[in-house]
């Protein structure tokens, strides 16, 4: 590939958009962009978008696939609001994401798809592309398909197979157009097909006509180029949250030197983590996939109370299915990791959608009182710190934590700055190995007076045998007990030992410390109040941003961050759960800002509404 | 501390809670049976865990001096499996009774038995809800006149044997509370099968359902109609052996008749047709009920091919976990910023 000729023009940040059918390959596609640009050192963050139809109906508005990438040569921390350009293979692409592009930007579609019937499919009378109705886009037309059958002629192949090729096409042509260093694609496609050599050389025959086909046509008279972003030293790779939720995992299973068990009943958007882990055996870690979501997590408990790391992986409904088992476990005050990555509901909902409407459940959705730990990730490469935070409660406290991951986090990517291993937290527990009573008798609820942790005895440790069950426990000796004080203290001390648990103190972000507004969010809705927060003070609007990572127990400094401004705003893909937990926790008259789309907020959306809290208050 | 010190007595298997099944119940005969068993199995008794779900049956757990765990409801084999799977060094044993196996944790047993963990499951039937006080089971006979069904239940029961012959179970068996004697020679056959053992135990409710398996328990009537089965031995049963178990040509299943050529037993047919031929001689009005191991075959349990799945991954690892953690976080494609 010979270098460029034409014009280049210099960009800070770029959003692509990737859209086609589900089996045009549009996630690969994305994904493999994503890499080579992570390897030119941009700031990246992704996001996919597609159906829960594995297959739908080709052509149709319900089969279309997007992934969406923002490169900028910043640190960014959204994958942007609307697409600069976007690639549309099919009708049903185009017309699915038009509104959401803006004025003047590129559209790159792919006529051979432009036929009469998928015109028909998607409602079109008349082809867009001649009716004028796309005037106010920069329409580039490429004959994609017939162009990677025209370049595969020679392959072998047959045309269907040679017509699959032509992600790889439209992947060359963006590679072109943004100057990305290809090495990496040519590696992939080696490896993933390794197999069928043939097909190595197709995809790469069909990736260099896409970049040659940029370089030699005057449908693009200019080629782009964002420098790298200034980042911190170390070594990065692009990681999704589901992913970094795993090796989090693995992390906390080498750290705390304890073999890890995952029950795991497979459910979107859920269901990477079990496969990751799967992978995994080599770090003592057993991956089980269960009869349903009750075993997943009754496994797990097992599991933990014979000494291993117990996880179980799940989604909103998963989670409604284990709650007794979570109060179970409550109950025997073991360590117990429950990862819901949460999607739109209620019921089946939209499996592939975004939401945040699942921490009422984390933190009330069990029969009597029965307290946990609740954390949740900001970032898809925070999903592997929470992880182990997670582990950590969960292993030092004797508790179930549930993470509450979702699906923004889960599938989007960003750049991770890969940890050292020595420097991740130290998560080894000590079992009880000895009786603990004065006269030598071993009491099971006698509690360690800095954690309120009573002593993980696994099976198999002599002379410390005891029995453990969901009845009322008497205190210390564990028997049944189903004495009114003896409930009332146990209630209020499993409510206490979790209150009680040290959680870092929120941080506030008010660069100028001049600001009357805080907005307060927790989980994946980081970036996007971050992105508006940061174009707010450039049009010189103060805002403080604070951000809360444990659900449960709240940080001890909470309700003094809130008592220092005027207004506090709480942005949720919910109806206002957190809210309403501030407002009744600390009588704080927080402003809801609700969004349940099943998408992300964008930047956008929360800097006007920002706005105008900061200016009319 | 050290290992106990074997062997140990029928004392050392009992813990110091005080037992509160109802006067009479058939879970003291069972659990005395299972007291008096255990020193037998020559296993400390710190390397033993009975699990329990919920019901009458389930407080079986804080009567033992062994690890217990007592859970939720029909969630005892999910649990075990966890337990079991992740340390092949217990002996993991579950009690559960008619409604908490069969009815509300139907799903847990019939995986627990296809993969074939290397559970005991002690399946106390005594065909009715005792610790609910008194409604029917998934085991009651149809038409049972109980606090839930007062003209009679309309749904037919499930027979655990076949159900589990069903699931692909490689050990089933049948026993009955007050014979302690064949209780234990069951419970032995199971300690040492590998793999999923199930066993039912008839068990007398004497408080909701008090003579439900008398036919079979009473000196005068048991003989008529209890089978005994003993491997290698020709079924047959009554005064004098008077009626044989036979496979007539041409029929699918075996029938009970007055003389004739008696099958010989053999629970290790690999064939499961045969065990569940057996299963369905019983039927709820008990008239003719085998006991005795049904089947038991070999196939490799869930936590034997685990526990390879992890030594053979482990065996082609190289480097100290946290080596091996460091080269896991930078595989992929990475790149360094200086």
């Amino acid at each position: 590939m010979s270098a460029p000729t034409k014009r280049v023009e210099q960009l800070d940040r770029v959003v692509i958009r990737f859209a086609g059918d589900s089996g045009d390959g549009m996630q690969l596609t994305g994904d493999r962009f994503t890499s080579e640009t992570a390897q030119l050192g941009n700031d990246i963050s992704t996001l996919p978008n597609f159906p829960a139809e594995i297959r739908a109906p080709a052509g149709t508005l319900p089969g279309v696939s997007s992934f969406q990438v923002h490169f900028a040569d910043y640190d960014i921390l959204t994958p942007g609001d609307a697409p600069n350009v976007l690639v549309a293979m099919n009708p049903a692409a185009l017309k699915a994401n038009l509104a959401d592009l803006p004025a003047g930007a590129d559209v790159i579609v792919n006529t051979d798809e432009f036929t009469k019937r998928n015109l028909a499919k998607v409602g079109y009378a008349v082809s867009p592309l001649e009716d004028g109705s796309l005037a106010e886009w920069s329409v580039h037309p490429v004959a994609l398909t017939s162009m990677t059958v025209a370049a595969l002629a020679d392959s072998g192949l047959s045309k269907k197979d040679a017509e699959r090729a032509k992600n790889m096409f439209a992947l060359g042509l963006l590679s072109w157009m943004y100057s990305r260093p290809y090495e990496s694609t040519l590696r992939f496609l080696e490896r993933k097909f390794a197999k069928r050599p043939e097909l190595v050389a197709a995809n790469k025959t069909a990736f260099t006509a896409g970049w040659s086909f940029g370089e030699t046509t005057e449908t693009f008279s200019v080629r782009y180029e964002v420098k790298p972003a200034t980042m911190l030293p170390g070594t990065y790779r692009n990681i999704t949250g589901n992913a970094a939720l795993a090796l989090g995992l693995v992390a906390a299973g080498v750290r705390s030197g304890l073999p890890v068990f995952l029950g795991a009943y497979p459910i979107t958007p859920a269901s990477d983590i079990l496969h990751e882990l799967s992978k995994h055996k080599r770090f003592s870690i057993t991956t089980m996939q269960a009869e349903d979501e009750i075993a997943a997590v009754g496994a797990a408990l097992g599991a933990a109370y014979g000494g291993s790391l117990g996880v179980t992986t799940t989604s909103g409904p998963g989670v409604a299915l284990k709650g007794e088992t979570i109060s179970l476990a409550i109950a025997l005050e073991l360590p117990l990791v429950i990862v819901d990555v949460q999607r739109a509901g209620p019921s089946t909902g939209m499996p592939t959608k975004t939401e945040q409407a699942d921490l009422n459940m984390a933190l009330y959705g069990r029969h009597g009182e029965a307290p946990l730990a609740v954390i949740a990730p900001k970032s898809p490469s925070d999903c592997f710190h929470a992880a182990l935070e997670a582990a950590r409660i969960a292993l030092t406290y004797r508790t179930p934590v549930i993470l509450l991951s979702d699906n923004y986090v889960a599938n989007g990517s960003e750049p991770w700055l890969l940890p050292e291993v020595s420097e991740l937290p130290d998560l080894r527990v000590e079992f009880a190995r000895e009786p603990n009573d004065a006269d030598g008798r071993f009491l099971p609820y006698l509690r360690d007076p800095q954690t309120m942790a009573r002593p993980w005895a696994i099976p198999g440790t002599p002379g410390l045998e005891h029995r453990i069950g969901g009845l009322e426990k008497a205190d210390k000796t564990g028997d049944i007990s189903y004495d009114p004080a003896n409930h009332d203290f146990m209630v209020r001390t499993r409510a206490a030992r979790i209150e009680s648990i040290p959680v870092p103190d929120v941080e506030v972000e008010d660069p100028d410390d001049n600001a009357r507004v805080l907005v307060l969010g927790w989980g994946s809705t980081y970036g996007p109040i971050g992105a508006a927060c940061r174009t707010l003070r450039q049009r010189g609007l103060p805002i403080a941003q604070a951000h809360v990572r444990h659900l449960a127990p709240l940080p001890a400094n909470l309700g003094a961050v809130l008592a220092a401004y005027d207004k506090v705003v709480i942005p949720e893909m919910n109806l206002g759960q957190l809210a309403h937990v501030i407002r009744a926790r600390y009588l704080v008259d927080a402003i809801p800002f609700n969004q349940v789309s099943g998408l992300p907020f964008t930047a956008a959306t929360l800097e006007s509404m920002l706005e105008d809290v900061v200016k009319n208050g | 501390m050290g290992k106990t010190l074997l062997p140990l007595t029928v004392k050392d298997f009992k813990s110091d809670q005080e037992v509160r099944w109802c006067p009479g119940c058939g879970d003291y005969a069972i659990l005395a049976a299972v007291q008096s068993f255990m020193p037998e199995l020559g296993i400390p008794r710190e390397n033993i865990v009975f699990v329990s779900g919920i019901g009458c049956s389930s407080r079986f757990p804080y009567y033992m001096n062994t690890y217990g765990m007592h859970s939720i409801h029909g969630r005892a084999p999910a649990i075990a499996t966890g337990l079991s799977a992740s340390r092949p060094d217990l002996s993991v044993w579950v009690v559960t009774g008619d409604g908490d196996a069969l009815s509300i944790g139907g799903n847990h047993l019939i995986h627990a038995l296809r993969r074939n963990v290397n559970l005991k499951i002690l399946l106390f039937n005594n065909r009715i809800y005792g610790l609910t006080k008194g409604q029917y089971s998934p085991t009651s006979e149809l038409g049972k006149i109980t606090k839930s069904t007062p003209v009679g239940s309309a749904d037919s029961p499930f027979n655990p044997l076949s159900l589990a012959l069903g699931a692909e179970a490689t050990f089933v068996a049948r026993t009955i509370d007050s014979d302690r004697k064949h209780l234990q020679s069951v419970l032995r056959a199971a300690a040492e099968h590998e793999g999923s053992a199930f066993v039912e135990i008839y068990q007398n409710c004497n408080i909701f359902n008090d003579g439900a398996f008398e036919l079979i328990k009473d000196p005068g009537t048991r003989d008529d109609h209890l089978i005994r089965l003993e491997q290698g031995e020709p079924i047959t049963f009554g005064p004098d052996g008077r009626y044989s178990v036979v496979h007539p040509e041409g029929s699918f299943g075996l029938r009970v008749q007055e003389g004739g050529t008696p099958l010989r037993h053999d629970a290790t047919v690999e064939d499961p047709a045969y065990a569940f031929a057996l299963s369905r001689l019983s039927g709820s009005d008990l008239s003719t009920t085998p006991i005795g191991v049904f089947r038991n075959v070999t196939r490799p349990s869930y936590d034997e091919l685990i526990t390879k799945q992890l030594a053979d991954a482990k065996a082609q690892a190289t480097g100290t976990p946290e080596e091996m953690l460091t080269g896991l976080l930078h595989s992929g494609d990475t790149w360094t910023i200086l």
